[in-house]
């Protein structure tokens, strides 16, 4: 049994164990609803071309604009259409467009000469989408390495708790347990996320919404790399927190700094992302990078060789952070007295091997 | 008789405060070894640093004579004393989790766990979580767990205690095959009377050092006194004045003695039967618990 062989079973019993965990079935389940609700219910809220009625004379306009077109005898008859609710729309002679409260857009623009229209920046991102773009990253990143980080956190007290953990160091190294349950963790946020969505994307497939879609998927292709070794550094902390207490109730207390590590530039990202100099600082910081990095990829506010100096900061800080959790862990693992305090299980380390 | 486990000059200190001192014994292989001391004597200290679970500051362990290493150890079965378990796993699946991590194929981890909870009683609770089993059940599962790997050395912390008479009577019965079978047996107990009917050799630790190790036979020759029972009929108080004997316990027709040199136990055999009918008479062997009480003074 080599450590690699000891990691690949530790992670696929923590995988095993979660996928029955009806908490974690259930959330799932309740995200994919929640995708599939975002993407599918503003499109069948929005009812479809108006119905208008007009005399034979003035429909022809109407119809080339696919409106839902119904003739009537004259313009009496039109705006009596729209009295009984048969139309939402009517166009009399003028020509006037009558409706109940408010015009609809699709036939009024289907009268109108457009004017010409020449943008000098056809690429930027429309605000609303530069808002929730760097929000939904943001969110994921933040929703994501708290929810597994948390769930790494209490399967290494669990297994203090119950003492297994002294049958499971005699039989590997404590590395593999590490190894394993971060890996279990990736794995299962990655899986959830691609789950997700996978689910918004057919979603929007099915309304014709996809154009967002070819938009943001060059931040995605870096929110990838950026996400895991992000997650990387955060699951050090957390499995280092979780191994300095000995039950569920005490990992709250433990894992605050890390807690502090995951919200703060959540919010950072959230509140700063119209600052570019901020930005740009927290897309160099390893605990912040990965979710302003691709926001500034987003917006196009990065050079095309920022991401991989960040990218190659984060990784150097997540190797930092893996080292110094994994010593933690080793060092507090066997301590089944009390809280462990960080000195001491950095100094007495067993040299378990 | 080949030792096979032995340790060597083992010292371990806690924050300044050491817990063991050049503590060397020997388990040999087909034996159970008893490996008897109170609270906080170093039993748990000494049997995490044979399965490498704590690094000795001083000293070795060996294991048929070479440095313990890891690969080793993947052969050795652990039962620590504070026992756990995977609670939101049933006993059939952590028993064959375990069995891969010490090194089993899957196959053969499923065959040898069906067998062994079978083994321990546990067939019919055997896919329940662990969480919904007994106490009793639970060691149970955890006894598999120790054996699933079909180790070649058995470490056992307190394997008895919480267990029913029935259960105690079962992990006897897979403790002496596992010696018969060749495996060195290594237990703690505080439960005297257990290991005083079920060790071959004996191992006594009190404040972190070996105060007697051997086998039991010998270690009770070695503490035994010049002392003998006597059970007669009537009143057994002349043995006060009798030369050469002293009285230890007298308790109407039974009395308990020692004899002093050059008086021989044979003469005041005589004696008692000239004065009558002798029911009982024999040398007294120190029991687990007089031995264990004579070291720690």
């Amino acid at each position: 049994m080599n450590t690699f062989q000891a990691t690949r079973l530790v992670a696929a019993r923590e995988i095993k164990v979660k996928v029955r965990d009806k908490t974690f079935l259930y959330s799932t389940l309740i995200f994919l609803l929640l995708a599939v609700v975002a993407t599918v219910v503003p499109a069948m809220l929005s009812s479809g071309p108006s119905t208008v009625a007009v005399t034979a004379a003035g429909a022809e306009p109407l119809r080339a604009a696919g409106l839902d077109v119904v003739l009537v005898a004259d313009d009496g008859a039109a705006e009596q259409a729209v009295r009984d609710g048969d139309a939402d729309a009517a166009v009399v002679s003028g020509p006037v467009v009558v409706a109940d409260e408010r015009a609809p857009d699709d036939v009024v623009s289907a009268l109108s000469a457009a004017p010409q229209v020449r943008l000098l920046d056809p690429d930027a991102v429309d605000p609303l989408t530069a808002y929730l773009v760097p929000f939904a990253f943001a969110f994921v990143f933040f929703f994501m390495s708290q929810t597994f980080g948390l769930q790494i956190a209490q399967s290494v007290t669990e297994e203090k708790q119950t003492r297994i953990v002294e049958i499971l160091v005699a039989a590997v190294p404590a590395r593999a347990l590490l190894a394993g349950k971060i890996l279990a963790a990736g794995a299962l946020a990655l899986g959830q996320i691609t789950l997700i969505a996978a689910a918004a994307l057919i979603g929007m497939r099915l309304t014709g919404g996809g154009d967002l879609l070819s938009l943001i998927a060059p931040a995605v292709g870096w929110f990838v790399p950026f996400f895991l070794c992000g997650f990387l550094l955060l699951a050090a902390m957390w499995a280092a927190a979780g191994a300095l207490v000995n039950r569920q109730e005490d990992i709250a207390g433990a894992s605050t700094p890390v807690q502090l590590a995951v919200m703060a530039p959540f919010f950072a990202v959230v509140f700063l992302n119209d600052n570019a100099a901020a930005m740009r600082v927290l897309s160099y910081l390893p605990i912040s990078s990965p979710t302003a990095m691709p926001v500034r990829l987003f917006t196009g506010d990065a050079a095309p060789w920022e991401p991989f100096v960040s990218l190659a900061l984060l990784l150097l800080a997540a190797a930092g952070f893996l080292l110094a959790g994994a010593r933690i862990y080793e060092g507090s693992l066997l301590r089944t007295n009390g809280r462990t305090s960080v000195r001491t299980a950095w100094r007495q380390r067993e040299p378990i091997g | 008789m080949t030792s096979v486990l032995r340790l060597d000059g083992v010292d371990r200190s806690f924050g300044g405060r050491q817990v063991l001192k050049d503590v060397s014994f020997d388990v040999t292989a087909g034996r159970m070894t008893g490996f008897v001391g109170g609270n906080g004597a170093g039993k748990t200290t000494t049997m995490r640093i044979i399965l490498g679970v704590l690094a000795p500051d001083a000293g070795q362990v060996t294991w048929r004579g070479q440095p313990l290493a890891r690969e080793a150890r993947a052969r050795f079965g652990y039962m620590p004393e504070e026992r756990g378990l995977y609670p939101k796993m049933t006993p059939r699946e952590q028993v064959v989790h375990l069995g891969r991590l010490y090194g089993l194929d899957a196959a053969g981890a499923r065959r040898r766990t069906d067998a062994l909870l079978e083994r321990v009683g546990l067939g019919e609770r055997a896919d329940d979580l662990l969480e919904t089993l007994s106490l009793g059940n639970q060691q149970r599962a955890q006894i598999a767990a120790a054996l699933v790997h079909d180790p070649e050395v058995l470490i056992l912390d307190e394997p008895f205690s919480g267990l029913d008479p029935l259960a105690v009577d079962m992990v006897v019965t897979v403790l002496r095959e596992r010696a018969a079978a060749g495996a060195p047996v290594l237990f703690s107990s505080h439960q005297l009377d257990v290991v005083e009917r079920l060790c071959d050799d004996l191992v006594l630790i009190a404040g972190g050092t070996i105060r007697a190790a051997g086998a039991r036979e010998e270690l009770r020759a070695a503490y035994t006194l010049p002392r003998f029972s006597i059970v007669v009929d009537g009143d057994a108080g002349w043995l006060r004045d009798q030369p050469g004997v002293r009285l230890v316990d007298l308790d109407g027709a039974r009395a308990v003695f020692e004899v002093d040199p050059p008086a021989d136990d044979q003469a005041v055999l005589r004696a008692a039967l000239d004065r009558g009918p002798v029911r009982a008479f024999g040398p007294v062997t120190p029991s687990l618990a007089e031995i264990f009480r004579e070291v720690n003074q």
